[in-house]
């Protein structure tokens, strides 16, 4: 799972049957220390997260079992929003 | 999921017995601001996706669980047609 930062949203009318009613988010991936990494990402969202809103999604086939059991074509699902985050930091750095 | 845009089609007549009546697209990959960005596609369409339209792509395993790609052999399928997309200001700096 990994860590992102909700920055937008896709709109789709037309959309795979079993996507209906499902949120499209656009989630910017982060590093521990909140800097962004990667390229924006589309994720779909299982727990109602907006915008600006510290989450974490789980990707591959799992980003599906959010939804069972109805089967939904998801690769990147937000499973949680983030309240709190305390990351340990390296005495080098 | 991946933003792509449609930029040509493939037809192939000797395939898996499963692809049979599938639409096959070549895509470009885009950034939510809608520039190319390098890698291309081919995925099966579900939504009759048509010419320079962008789309919302599912990778993967999960690709199989759209409608109409069930027990097939596919890891990429077209899932979406987008209308908008909305990118926050906080979004537009990284």
């Amino acid at each position: 799972m990994v860590l992102g930062r909700v920055i937008g949203r896709v709109w789709s009318t037309v959309k795979n049957s079993s996507l209906t009613g499902q949120r499209f988010l656009l989630v910017q991936p982060l590093t521990p220390e909140l800097n962004n990494t990667g390229k924006p990402l589309i994720c779909l969202d299982s727990v109602g997260a907006g915008a600006g809103e510290l989450v974490y999604w789980c990707g591959g086939r799992e980003a599906s079992f959010s939804f069972l059991p109805v089967e939904v074509p998801a690769d990147r699902t937000i499973v949680a929003i983030i309240d709190e985050l305390s990351v340990a930091r390296d005495k080098k750095n | 999921m991946l933003l792509a845009r449609v930029i040509g089609t493939v037809v192939a007549t000797r395939k898996d017995p499963r692809l049979e009546g599938k639409k096959l697209l070549v895509l470009r990959l885009v950034s939510p601001e809608g520039k190319d960005e390098s890698g291309y596609l081919v995925s099966v369409d579900t939504v009759s996706a048509g010419n320079r339209e962008v789309v919302i792509v599912v990778a993967g395993s999960s690709a199989r669980m759209a409608e109409g790609c069930k027990d097939t052999p596919v890891d990429s399928s077209i899932v979406g047609i987008v209308d908008t997309v909305s990118l926050d200001e906080a979004g537009k700096g990284g």
